[in-house]
């Protein structure tokens, strides 16, 4: 087989169409018109296929695997090269049939162009839609449509005609445009690599020629998701270095940076580099490594952008376009998990706005659950702001999969912002849960009233553990011996208690802070003073807890480190130095409790 | 960006991606050109680091100036290297072509066996102890070293067919077995990263590179690569490294890199399988394939 040259230019395309339409015996006859074959393979399978009083088929030529041949189908994308004199090309042979979707989505998912093959004789038919459905989606937009098997039909110019005025308009609803239709017969090799007489257009290798490079988005804003944050300590390196895929745009030392949900800002020192000089540039498509000129905190997942650029949204829904192919449906209410650029952020179906047959575009009525294979308009909601863009203005960041018990399941792209914070599940929750409360035959005014001061939830932040539960047990006992009702809730005794049969590591987090609040909402409501510590936190965290513990109120402390504190950018009603005495820190919280009365004043 | 460029850079993403989402991870080091250029792409990756060992199956059938190099690279490259090998069939010799066994049986024992009972840890491994600078048995030797859930592999697309069908995460279920059929979607840069305790992930950073990207990075870079590669005066290299009793040399002349890759260019081998010279691969017609499928690389 040829290989590819890295002085040359390089085109991943990948073929589509329905089943039995001639995509393999397009490939085959790509490979072998431009001599790409190893030697002796294509009479090799002459020469299996006479012995066996088997007709030859370009298929088997593809078929590396047993498996396949065995099944007479093109499981996956087999790749394969061939070269023109402008460049180098990786086919990515896809499977027409419909069961195997997720492979067609997984090759073309990676293409640059696309052919797609119509078999003239039996016409458009439903993959020959579905498909161009998800080229559109995946964002494959330069497009050849052949139309083959002319011989079968006569070489009827009327018919090609006809199938490629109906398909045009097709493409168009979605929202696709074919740089050309070719008549072909792939078989006998007509109008692939070279012209038939009848035939004054472009072959199909000539117009795969004609297609531009894409171009590498350094125009655009600079986007780069936080893949992970390094450092490795061995043989004294102390550096600190931010690491991810440049997606679009570009970044040099010296620009400020924001990331995104958190809003932290910082200033880029340098790019990051082994056995080559650091770049002054980073752009587009590298794979780049960063320090920065404060050691702030940011978790993996984040978006990395310039302070001086147009910023991405940020927010906990948008309306988005899926494709599904998961074996079980896409439901409403099912916990998924969304992975963006590098964010992973749990997700609910919202809303099905609309359900489309890929196949026909046709929309049905409305809808409860989204099947395999179907395309649908929904909104989503994550249970924490994530970062997006529009797939329209930026493709890489405007995307997504969804992720339903360990497998990837569907694919999307956002179509708009859909905020309206407070329709936001959550809130929704917490109503309906009020709405429905069963209190006891004591009210909680009847029990303040008893025990002297309010109720309240005292929740310390900041990144020493040990730290904050040692201040939380001090504020307890405290309280507790100035005649208060007061509890200290320790995390770990809901980790072994009401989290311990939470398996899913990645739910653990998120469901651990929503029975925490739920917890804080019984226990304050039983009157008490709950003290409570949280490490590790994000705004969005103490935003969940104070809605969950509505309508009882929330006093967040944080315990400050020093300026490299990993929370630094909390907001909280309290910041206090952790390397003040215990006594200190008890006193300002006391003081505080006075002065929102939720002690009395005679205590203070 | 030239293509050496995004091949390289992609790789890299592969591999970081790897090391955020696996906690048990492992590199497998052939000590062929394919897996040092994977191991010199984690150097690229975690600026000079590898944080995760790297895992060698020693057949010992190996050439010895394999092993060699392997202990060389481990010690200047501060490597956390590992070792695993099937001491029972080698005690006993059950081997080719000494015993009574065909070569796709040996490969079944030597490498498949090892390779799974190494990751898994319930044979004993070697570790190297650089204060030592030798091997000693990793974890309390027989049973209960740290099982392996996330396996970095240096397959490529284009070696031979089976592999053309592999994903850049590949799950294989409890038994070590891959479902070729039905493996997951790969869309954009999202990987299937997500997977059931028990299952354990084969990662793959270089599925898109052609021999040729290999040796044009190893000249790009100034890779070390074992001697092996390149004629030593008898007009014989090894294009494909693997044990001697079954591996046989091509007819060339490169002496270096650059004449490595001018030969490549030249097409003098263009039709000729990059791993002929390995005879296992002969000898059902898909002896690769069945190995793989039953767990080997
Ligand atoms: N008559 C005719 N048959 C063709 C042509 N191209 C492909 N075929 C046949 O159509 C069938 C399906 O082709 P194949 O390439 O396997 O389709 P795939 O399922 O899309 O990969 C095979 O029997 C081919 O030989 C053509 O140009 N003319």
């Amino acid at each position: 087989m040829s290989t590819p040259e890295s002085n040359r230019e390089f085109m991943n395309i990948v073929v589509v169409g329905h089943v039995d339409h001639g995509k393999s015996t397009v490939v085959g006859r790509l490979l072998a018109d431009t001599g790409s074959l190893p030697e002796g393979k294509l009479e090799a399978v002459r020469e299996f296929c006479r012995r066996n009083a088997r007709p030859f088929e370009y298929a088997f030529l593809l078929d590396a695997l047993k498996d396949e041949q065995a099944q007479g189908i093109t499981i996956d994308s087999a790749r394969c090269f061939f070269k023109t004199a402008a460049r180098d090309y990786l086919i990515i042979d896809a499977p027409g049939h419909v069961e195997f979707l997720k492979n067609m989505v997984s090759g073309a998912a990676r293409a640059e162009a696309a052919l797609l093959v119509i078999d003239a004789h039996e016409g458009i038919r439903e993959n020959s839609r579905r498909h161009a459905t998800m080229l559109a989606m995946l964002g494959v937009r330069q497009l050849v449509v052949l139309v083959n098997k002319m011989d079968l039909v006569g070489y009827d110019l009327d018919v090609f005609a006809r199938i490629s005025a109906e398909y045009e308009e097709f493409l168009h609803k979605v929202g696709l445009t074919a740089a050309a239709f070719v008549p072909i017969a792939a078989r006998e090799g007509v109008n692939l690599t070279t012209r038939a007489d009848w035939y004054t257009g472009q072959t199909v290798l000539e117009r795969l020629d004609a297609f531009p490079m894409e171009p590498s988005p350094v125009a655009k804003p600079f986007r780069l998701p936080l893949q992970d944050v390094y450092k490795f300590t061995a043989r004294g390196d102390d550096r600190r270095i931010l690491v991810g895929t440049v997606e679009t745009g570009t970044l040099r030392p010296g620009d400020d940076v924001v990331f995104l949900p958190s809003g932290k800002r910082t200033r880029v020192r340098s790019i990051e580099s082994f056995h080559h000089a650091a770049p002054l540039l980073a752009q587009a498509g590298e794979a780049q490594g960063f320090t920065m000129t404060e050691e702030l905190y940011v978790r993996p997942g984040e978006l990395m952008c310039r302070a001086d650029q147009s910023p991405p949204h940020v927010g906990t829904r948008f309306r988005a376009s899926v494709f599904w192919m998961g074996k079980a449906p896409l439901l409403p209410d099912k916990p998924y998990k969304l992975k963006l650029a590098a964010a992973r952020v749990p997700v609910r179906l919202a809303e099905i706005i609309s359900v489309m047959d890929a196949s026909d575009l046709s929309l049905s009525g409305i809808r409860t659950q989204v099947d395999r294979h179907e395309v649908a308009e929904c909104i989503f909601e994550t249970s924490r702001p994530v970062a997006f863009d529009l797939a329209a203005d930026m493709q890489a960041t405007g995307r997504f999969v969804l992720v339903d018990h360990y497998e990837i399941a569907g694919g999307g792209i956002v179509l708009a912002t859909s905020d309206d914070d407070t329709q936001t599940t959550l809130a929704d929750h917490v109503a309906r849960r009020e709405a429905s409360w069963e209190g006891g035959a004591v009210a909680l005014s009847e029990r303040e009233g008893r025990n002297g001061h309010r109720a309240k939830l005292v929740v310390f932040v900041g990144e020493d553990d040990a730290r904050l539960g040692e201040v939380g047990r001090a504020l307890e006992r405290r309280l507790f011996d100035g005649g208060f009702a007061s509890y200290y809730l320790g995390l770990a005794n809901l980790e072994r208690g009401l989290d311990a049969e939470v398996l899913d590591t990645f739910e653990v987090r998120e469901g651990r802070l929503r029975r925490l609040g739920e917890l804080a909402r019984i226990l304050t409501d039983s009157g008490q003073i709950v003290v409570t510590t949280v490490s590790d936190t994000e705004q969005a965290d103490l935003e969940t807890l104070r809605a969950l513990n509505a309508p009882q109120e929330i006093l967040t402390i944080r315990l400050d480190t020093g300026p490299r504190d990993r929370c630094a950018g909390l907001e909280t009603t309290l910041r206090l130095a952790a390397s003040a005495t215990t006594d200190i820190l008890v006193a300002e919280v006391w003081s505080e409790l006075g002065r929102s009365q939720i002690l009395p004043e005679y205590a203070i | 960006m030239d293509s050496l460029s995004k091949l390289e850079a992609k790789s890299v993403h592969i591999l970081r991606e790897a090391y955020r989402e696996f906690k048990s991870l492992c590199m497998l080091w052939s000590i062929g050109k394919d897996s040092t250029v994977m191991l010199w792409l984690a150097r690229r990756a975690f600026f000079g680091h590898v944080p995760f060992p790297l895992v060698h199956v020693d057949t010992h059938y190996k050439i010895p100036e394999m092993i060699a190099y392997r202990d060389r690279l481990a010690r200047e490259w501060h490597l956390d290297m590992i070792y695993g090998e099937n001491a029972d069939v080698l005690a006993r010799k059950e081997t080719f072509p000494d015993a009574a066994v065909d070569r796709l049986t040996c490969c079944r024992s030597l490498k498949r066996d090892a390779l799974k009972h190494t990751l898994i840890g319930d044979w004993p491994r070697y570790r190297m102890d650089h204060t030592l600078g030798e091997y000693v048995p990793d974890s309390g030797g027989s049973g209960g070293c740290e099982p392996f859930t996330g396996v970095i592999v240096g397959v490529r697309a284009d070696e031979e067919g089976s592999r053309s069908k592999e994903r850049t995460f590949s799950s294989r279920d409890h038994e070590n077995e891959w479902d070729v059929a039905d493996q997951p979607p790969e869309l954009w840069n999202q990987f299937k990263t997500d997977f059931a305790p028990g299952t354990h992930v084969r990662i793959h950073p270089l599925l898109d590179w052609t021999e040729l990207n290999i040796w044009e990075y190893i000249e790009r870079e100034g890779i070390p690569i074992v001697p092996l590669y390149f004629d030593d005066g008898s007009g014989q290299r090894y294009r494909s490294l693997g044990c001697w009793p079954c591996t046989n040399p091509v007819t060339s002349n490169a002496r270096t890199v650059a004449e490595i890759i001018a030969e490549l260019r030249s097409g003098c081998f263009a039709h000729v399988a990059e791993r002929s010279g390995r005879e296992q691969d002969k000898e059902d017609g898909g002896g690769l394939e069945t190995l793989r499928r039953e767990g080997y690389m």
